[in-house]
């Protein structure tokens, strides 16, 4: 895991500082004064964009251990700081679109499966490769267009934390939620049906029908326990990508999380934010992906790890 | 054609284009969805191509006059906030969107097939080394990934292709490794290597044809993931620039802002977006099912 992440700041942190161009020209040429040599280099100096490559290198990987990530060379606020005020809104809005996701994409799969290749299962089958296909920004333009034009309400656009006011909170994330929601249950519900359909043809299942159980305690108990470890590992692995990969429906509905803020600061060429953020998202990924597996080691008394 | 000679004694001599037909024919006959993506997506390129015969107007004419117009019979799906009408922009759009999903989405596969067969073949250390940079890759979101390599590059269309291209050759490579790999221990392989024949030869003679079946179906998932890409990073202001016409473009900005007044400049697009990567979808599930149904993706 360390090795990973360490290779990860190390590809971000260099690739950035490839490209031709920086934050303080690029500061300069918005304020559109001109800048003289002395004063650009000055604000170099500031930001420690003089030093040596290694030695800044060096100097941001130090700080990890201690949980400190450096200043934005933007704003001059802490990275943590800046993360930590837009990361309740988009780990809420994660686990909201996955909730969502899970609730439509379990039933739907198994009934698919159940079903298979009557008319529910081809409309499930629609359904979800439907949802893989729309983009959920646009969805979340569609959403926020029917409420203003048919009901003349849009959802509140300032934050309000969900220990302050829940109602309010939860008024304004259902729809980004529902709309990221609605995607990642496309692939959920596949997964769950391609897996549901394998188990049933177990013989196992053959089994427990011919002793007479229950259809349902059939379905449930021997079924869809096991037909569930590949559905939670793709759901594992759909939250992760949601913490940070949020980027365009935060732009839809205006939510001031880690996507837009990445999204901001790759175009101010905020190298720390950026090189930071990168590496935020991919240990979320693989912390989840450690959880996961985890998870199913639990679940699953097949997988043992060493 | 020799090579089946036991068939071409028995039946008429089966031309190579009949044989073709014959194969798109059962294809259309058991796998009906299948077939209505493809037929969208043959629609879709002819409009690309023959778009200047096609589309209505100029798709850069800008014409304040009619700005803003609803649907009606001179403009099918209205027009923009410069007067430019949105059916012709979408149509000039298929143009843009197709040409970036078909080359980044090749781009990927092919890539990411020659690493992940490399990798499988020669194993040991190679592997390893190969397999932690592909790691490293994929564990970016998608879009994170494709997002930064716009930001190192700069937009434009060649950088779009490339941004998008990063984050598939890993995804891509560790599929068809897995593939490679039972193929490495094959007899057809050790013949070759018996033979004498360098790992080029082999790599590309012999291994590569033989993953086909899944790199069409990693091919074919692509398309459809490069064109949202290009649309989502397009809408984000990183892809292709105006006044170029690109679904995600379309939009961005004016389409958002008066989206009340005119909520076709919002509407079609995306479902040209949607429409678009649902046929490839339907296309792609189809062709894994027929090719190698144990393959989930």
């Amino acid at each position: 895991m360390i090795p990973t992440l360490l290779g990860v700041a190390a590809l971000v942190f260099f690739l950035l500082r490839v490209v031709p161009g920086d934050i303080v020209e690029l500061k300069y040429a918005g304020a559109g004064v001109y800048a003289p040599k002395e004063a650009l280099a000055r604000e170099r100096a500031q930001l420690g964009l003089d030093q040596p490559l290694w030695r800044q290198f060096a100097v941001w990987i130090g700080g990890f251990t201690r949980l400190d990530f450096g200043t934005s060379m933007w704003t001059g606020r802490p990275i943590t700081y800046e993360i930590g005020i837009r990361l309740e809104l988009s780990i809420e809005l994660a686990l909201m679109a996955t909730f969502i996701a899970i609730l439509i994409s379990v039933p739907l799969g198994t009934l698919a499966a159940v079903k298979q290749d009557t008319w529910i299962d081809y409309f499930v089958r629609i359904f979800s490769i439907a949802g893989l296909a729309i983009p959920s920004f646009w969805l979340g333009i569609v959403i926020i267009l029917a409420f203003v034009i048919y009901f003349r309400w849009l959802p509140p656009l300032t934050f309000t934390s969900f220990w302050v006011d829940p109602k309010a909170n939860l008024s304004q994330l259902i729809w980004p939620a529902l709309a990221v929601g609605y995607r990642y249950s496309a692939v959920a519900t596949r997964m769950t049906r391609s897996t549901v359909l394998e188990v049933l043809r177990e013989d196992y299942i053959r089994t427990a029908r011919a002793k007479g159980l229950w259809e349902r305690a059939v379905l449930i108990r021997h079924a869809l326990k096991n037909a569930l470890l590949p559905v939670i590992t793709v759901i594992g692995l759909e939250f992760a990508f949601l913490v940070g990969g949020l980027v365009v429906t935060e732009q839809v509905f205006n939510l001031n999380g880690i996507g837009k803020l990445f999204v901001e600061a790759i175009s101010q060429r905020d190298y720390t934010m950026v090189q930071s953020l990168v590496v935020l998202t991919s240990f979320v990924f693989i912390f989840v992906n450690f959880l996961v597996d985890l998870i199913n080691a639990c679940l699953d008394p097949r997988i043992r790890y060493q | 054609m020799t090579r089946t000679s036991v068939k071409t004694l028995t039946l008429p001599a089966v031309s190579r284009f009949d044989r073709w037909l014959e194969t798109t024919f059962r294809f259309t006959r058991q796998r009906p969805l299948g077939a209505v993506g493809a037929a969208i997506i043959g629609i879709m390129i002819a409009a690309a191509v023959l778009a200047g015969f096609v589309a209505p107007y100029d798709p850069l004419a800008t014409d304040y006059a009619t700005m803003l117009q609803a649907p009606s019979s001179f403009h099918w799906f209205g027009t923009d906030s410069f007067g430019r009408d949105v059916l012709t922009r979408i149509i000039y759009g298929s143009r843009t969107a197709l040409w970036i999903g078909f080359a980044s989405a090749f781009l990927g596969a092919t890539l990411g097939a020659l690493i992940g067969v490399t990798s499988a073949y020669f194993g040991g250390k190679i592997d390893l080394v190969l397999q932690r940079f592909m790691d490293l890759l994929l564990s970016f979101p998608l879009i994170i990934l494709a997002l930064v390599v716009v930001s190192l590059l700069g937009s434009g269309m060649t950088n779009v292709i490339f941004a998008i291209t990063v984050p598939m050759v890993p995804r891509c490579a560790l599929v068809l490794r897995s593939s490679a790999l039972t193929l490495r221990e094959m007899p057809f392989v050790e013949a070759a290597r018996a033979l004498g024949f360098g790992p080029t030869r082999i790599i590309l003679r012999h291994m590569l044809p033989n993953v086909m079946a899944p790199y069409l179906i990693m091919l074919t998932a692509f398309l459809g993931q490069a064109i949202l890409l290009e649309a989502s990073l397009s809408f984000l202001g990183l892809g292709v620039a105006e006044p170029q016409a690109a679904w995600g473009l379309m939009l961005r900005g004016a389409a958002v802002d008066f989206a009340e007044r005119a909520p076709w400049m919002a509407i079609y697009p995306g479902l040209a977006i949607s429409l678009s990567v649902f046929a490839f979808n339907l296309l792609g599930d189809s062709l894994r099912d027929a090719l190698d149904p144990k393959l989930r993706l």
